[in-house]
């Protein structure tokens, strides 16, 4: 470990710079072989940054989720992989940062993340359900107090990784398919059992393998909470923003890319303009344009946490559209960025490479299948009517 | 009031138990109405009573019973009255 481990006394963003800068350095590695970025994690960890959510009286740092959202962005623009992997970590602690701070469980679970800085996993996605993760085919079993769950997890991100996986479930046997709960299961408190591998076009560092997973722990770790709570007023806020914020954060990293081979271009023909830079301009508006949804989109969830009453479904169609445009916006950008590059940018061992950036982003419109999303979207919007006012 | 909203239930709740053995205040939620299933009973609940929800109701409070339906539409045509 490094000095400057135990009492962080640089800033965030100091922080955040020296672990994007071991993220970045190994982030071919990571996607060559499709391994866990392992020393980009280790890097958060020593910044202390995996606990930076958690109140401080718990051992955190109170980061607002602007600032994590930050983080995961400069992640994003170093290793795809290593910032979704800390963004979905982040996901997962939001949940028990606004839905466990009443219970001394979880209250004593987040001083432990704080202090050992724990990686967090999350299993919603399950064989026969897919990415519809508010149903639930296997139901936890409460007995006594204790409980237990087996769970055909088909995509578990860093699964062998995690020091704790956040699990959904019915909430008990007779439960119908929505009535749900989310348990945190100690990774001494579980087995996993390999079905699935993880050989993928992008996204190849997350691990994001399939298990059977089977658990035991005391029943007072499932989040006293229902989960359609805790979906509706923090994850999808949290998933569809965070995991925005990393993919805006690949497309900068293309766009960067993208700049300095139009400007190298433009140095060795002084008084032309290169082709590509009209491309440039063109991308640098969209790219505006998700930075600015994302930012909104932060502001209005940062609303919703001062205010959880005011929660209704413009919100979460909101959330979704964050999710939506940015999903698609980055394949366009990006795309743009190899056009741009030219053969430079599709070989994959140049300064200006963009294929990495290519292929992670093609998994954005996946994580949570946008078609299943826009099919949400429009049955709400049956019954929602959008506010049109430019300042609401 | 409360025998219409038990009718639209039956119809388009897709609830796994019947609407009838439901108490007023018993949570529709845990009965398993999922949120495609509420939203065609707003659109329901909407033609039936000739109001439209503003987005300040759609939320999950608002449907999360048969008695917090009654008060939600018994809000909404108030406030229609009175406008
Ligand atoms: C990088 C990455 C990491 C992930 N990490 C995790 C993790 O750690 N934990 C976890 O639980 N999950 C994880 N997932 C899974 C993710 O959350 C989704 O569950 C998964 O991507 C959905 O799988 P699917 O494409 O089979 O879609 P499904 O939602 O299962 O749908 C299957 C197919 O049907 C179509 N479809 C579905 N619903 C509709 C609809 N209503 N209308 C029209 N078409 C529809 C979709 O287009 C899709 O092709 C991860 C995914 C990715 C890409």
């Amino acid at each position: 470990m490094n000095a400057h481990v135990k009492t962080p006394v640089a800033s965030v963003s100091e922080r955040i710079a020296r672990a994007a800068a071991v993220a970045a350095r190994y982030a071919d590695d990571v996607d060559q072989k499709g391994r866990f970025p392992a020393e980009a994690m280790q890097a958060l960890k020593d910044e202390r940054l995996m606990g930076v959510q958690i109140p401080v009286e718990l051992g955190g740092e109170d980061t607002p989720i602007a600032e994590i959202a930050e983080l995961c962005s400069i992640l994003g623009q170093a290793c795809g992989s290593t910032a979704m992997i800390f963004a979905m970590h982040h996901i997962k602690l939001s949940s028990l940062v606004e839905h466990g701070m009443g219970a001394e469980w979880h209250r004593g679970f987040m001083r432990r993340i704080a202090d050992e800085q724990l990686l967090l996993g999350s299993a919603t996605t399950e064989g026969g359900i897919g990415g519809n993760l508010r149903n639930s085919i296997c139901a936890i079993e409460v007995e006594g107090d204790i409980c237990r769950l087996e769970k055909e997890a088909t995509v578990i991100s860093y699964g062998v990784q995690s020091d704790a996986i956040l699990i959904t479930s019915r909430a008990h046997k007779d439960a119908a398919s929505s009535d749900q709960v989310m348990t945190v299961f100690l990774k001494d408190q579980y087995t996993l059992e390999k079905t699935h591998g993880w050989d993928t076009l992008g996204m190849r560092g997350t691990c994001s393998e399939g298990f059977l997973f089977k658990g035991e722990a005391p029943a007072e770790q499932i989040i006293p909470e229902p989960f359609a709570e805790i979906a509706a007023h923090s994850m999808l806020a949290m998933a569809h923003l965070l995991w925005s914020a990393l993919w805006y954060g690949i497309a900068v990293d293309a766009v960067h890319r993208a700049q300095a081979f139009v400007r190298a271009a433009a140095r060795k023909s002084p008084g032309q303009t290169p082709p590509g830079a009209l491309r440039l301009a063109e991308i640098s508006g969209k790219l505006q344009m998700i930075k600015t949804d994302i930012i909104h989109g932060v502001r209005q969830y940062e609303e919703i946490r001062r205010n959880p009453e005011s929660l209704t479904m413009g919100f979460l169609i909101a959330m979704n559209n964050t999710k939506l445009s940015t999903s698609t916006a980055i394949i366009d950008i990006v795309g743009q960025t190899l056009l741009i590059n030219g053969i430079m940018g599709f070989k994959n061992d140049t300064p200006f490479s963009v294929g990495r950036h290519l292929r992670d982003a093609y998994s954005a419109q996946l994580q949570i299948s946008n078609e299943r999303i826009l099919m949400n979207q429009s049955t709400m919007l049956l019954v929602n009517k959008q506010d049109m006012s430019l300042l609401g | 009031m409360n025998e219409t909203i038990r009718n639209l239930l039956a119809k388009v709740g897709g609830l796994p138990v019947a609407a009838d053995g439901l108490a007023d205040e018993a949570d529709l939620y845990a009965a398993g109405l999922s949120s495609f299933a509420s939203v065609q009973l707003m659109l329901g609940l909407e033609e039936a009573f000739d109001i439209e929800f503003p987005d300040s109701l759609l939320n999950r409070k608002s449907f999360a019973s048969i008695a917090a339906i009654e008060k939600t539409v018994a809000t909404i045509l108030s406030s229609q009255k009175a406008a």
